[in-house]
């Protein structure tokens, strides 16, 4: 639509949308923004007031503190550690159960279906998972991050939809040269799935990076905790008492002077947010098609 | 002899129980390799969504952790704990905390995806467009606590951003604690809530307007339609469908008022009387306080009501010509 054939109205309200996207965009883009000039800033000057859209006294001391933190790097690869073998196996069982459902020849078929259909709509709640998580003896484990969350029955039903569209020729003449189901599903369907495996796989990796609460309620062991739950305990402690860091940097905090738990805790949120802001261009590649087939399903 | 017994004799002894039995337990061997993969998932979720449905039996006892080493030596006392539950001082500002915040979320949080979309689809330069989309799909992707974090930092006494520019424009003169404030919160969460996943939720809207037929707006465009008329009455009613769609699941979530958002915004112990909801209520009493079986109980309420909910809404959904299930 040209601009010189739109009625006076249409003008009013193509100029007010563009203003209303690019408020909005602002409003979405200035708490980081924000975040990382203070993280960029000295603690006690920021105490000062005014710093809004740019640093007034340019550090690197707060990622300093950070990044030679002992406890948030262990936090740090305890994350990693969760998200990289989670996401793994969660999409490998996942995507064998649905293989498996994809059968119609399976016994069973449509009361395993219910069965699992079921459990998206009820279950048992915090309380009683809570303490059969305890009689499991996973309770302070780190096998609590990994374990329960194996199975998902929202990607399992994507993942069938998925491997029902794939061509079934393939697997037919795999299987006249001799191949098992098993090695159908290694050789066959898993290569040829890498858009739905990338989709549900970045899905997958964005909620174990970015869940603190597993942690704060089963885990007590402060080794195994993950940097998000790490951040929440700094994020509502006070300077003297930064629990949460290791005593190395509380003694460098204690005598510059310099520091605040704002300006710390910024440098922390900064790189806690830096993985997923690395995975981001990938993930908008891929989570467009993933939300376009998980609505399909409704 | 009867034609019974001669088809008998000929089909061998008993043709249709014995063998069909051993041809069943036969196939299922044969598809062993298939089952295989079907039953780890099959004991994972029984295990982890199946058992816990059980275990919300000790809502009706007295669950204690220390001497109950089975589920069933736990004492039953009925309703005891829902009784409790009904008289408790709190009981009717919890209510009126969820129902609350999960209406203020659906009445808001709902239209403003679709607004967005109207909108996004109404841009011609397709850079601006993707960039809008981008930036305004990403806090979708941070966790809560990250999130949280923002807020407060915003919000800060201690020359957070808002203070700063409400100071600026001459509104206030000495800073405000939004956070410790029992006014404020509602807005808080609710604008929390929009602001991370407005961008992200008008994902499927967008789509759904790309679909609509394209003829329709040109024939508009030659009756002289305004654009707003064009969206009023072309983009709508081609979109609501999805939007029932959509509507009708929000509202079996009507009693899912939040839980990891409160959690995180609403860390001041002052914020309870208007941040306790339901889930945030089952959390601190059941865990924080141990008091298993009354937070048992208190979930169990939730549940229900929101199995009426949804089969409410199920119920709407079919009448709207498409069933959750």
């Amino acid at each position: 639509m040209r601009w010189k054939r739109l009625a006076f109205g249409d003008r009013v309200m193509v100029v007010m949308i563009y203003s209303f996207l690019i408020l909005l965009s602002f409003t979405a883009l200035y708490p980081f923004w924000n975040a990382l000039v203070v993280s960029l800033n000295v603690g006690i000057d920021t105490a000062k007031g005014g710093i809004t859209v740019w640093p007034r006294a340019f550090t690197l001391d707060n990622y300093k503190i950070v990044t030679n933190d002992d406890n948030l790097l262990n936090a740090f690869l305890i994350s990693i550690y969760r998200t990289v073998a989670g996401t793994v196996l969660a999409i490998f069982m996942t995507a064998l159960l649905a293989y498996g459902m994809t059968k119609t020849y399976l016994m069973g078929r449509q009361g395993y279906m219910v069965f699992f259909v079921f459990t998206m709509y009820f279950g048992g709640g915090l309380i009683p998972t809570f303490l059969l998580i305890r009689s499991l003896g996973l309770f302070d484990s780190f096998l609590v991050y990994i374990i329960p969350s194996l199975i998902s029955v929202w990607n399992m039903i994507i993942f069938r939809t998925f491997f029902k569209g794939l061509p079934a020729g393939l697997e037919e003449s795999a299987q006249i040269d001799g191949c098992s189901n098993w090695g159908v599903f290694f050789r066959i369907i898993l290569p040829l799935s890498g858009p739905i495996l990338a989709t549900l796989g970045l899905f997958t990796a964005v909620a174990h990076w970015n869940d603190w609460f597993v942690p704060s309620i089963y885990i007590l062991n402060e080794d195994l905790l993950p940097v998000q739950t790490v951040l929440r305990r700094l994020l509502n402690a006070n300077i003297r008492d930064l629990s949460g860091l290791d005593s190395g940097s509380l003694s460098r905090i204690q005598n510059s002077q310099q520091f605040t738990t704002r300006s710390l805790v910024s440098a922390t949120m900064m790189v806690v947010s830096l993985p997923i802001i690395l995975v981001y261009p990938f993930l908008q590649k891929y989570f467009v098609k993933g939300v376009m087939i998980g609505s399909l399903k409704e | 002899m009867s034609e019974a017994a001669t088809r008998k004799t000929i089909a061998g002894p008993s043709p249709q129980s014995r063998p069909r039995k051993k041809s069943a337990l036969h196939r299922l061997w044969k598809q062993m390799d298939v089952q295989l993969m079907v039953w780890p998932g099959i004991l994972l979720i029984f295990v982890f969504s199946y058992i816990p449905m059980y275990g919300v039996l000790t809502a009706f006892m007295d669950y204690n952790i220390f001497t109950a080493h089975r589920i069933f030596e736990n004492p039953w006392v009925g309703f005891k704990h829902f009784e409790a539950f009904f008289d408790a001082p709190n009981f009717w500002q919890i209510m009126r905390n969820t129902v609350v915040i999960s209406l203020l979320k659906f009445v808001i949080g709902f239209p403003a995806p679709i607004i967005l979309a109207l909108m996004l689809n109404e841009v011609r330069h397709m850079v601006f467009k993707r960039v809008v989309q981008t930036i305004t799909y990403l806090p979708h992707f941070m966790s809560w606590v990250i999130v949280g974090g923002l807020v407060m930092s915003l919000l800060s006494a201690d020359n957070g951003s808002v203070n700063i520019l409400l100071k600026g424009v001459g509104a206030i003169d000495e800073p405000i604690n939004f956070l410790s404030i029992k006014d404020y919160f509602w807005t808080i969460l609710i604008s929390t809530n929009v602001w991370k996943e407005i961008g992200f939720s008008s994902i499927v809207y967008l789509a759904a307007i790309a679909g609509v037929d394209q003829h329709m707006y040109e024939a508009a465009d030659i009756d002289g339609a305004s654009k707003f008329k064009q969206i009023y009455l072309i983009t709508l009613p081609s979109i609501m469908p999805v939007i029932i769609i959509f509507m009708v699941l929000a509202m079996g979530n009507l009693l899912n008022a939040g839980f990891e958002d409160i959690l995180i915004i609403a860390e001041n112990p002052l914020l309870r009387p208007v941040a306790d909801v339901i889930d945030v209520y089952v959390y601190r009493i059941g865990l924080q306080n141990q008091k298993y079986s009354f937070a048992v109980a208190v979930g169990l309420f939730k549940a229900v009501i929101s199995v009426g909910l949804l089969t409410m809404a199920n119920y709407l959904a079919r009448r709207a010509g498409s069933s959750l299930w």
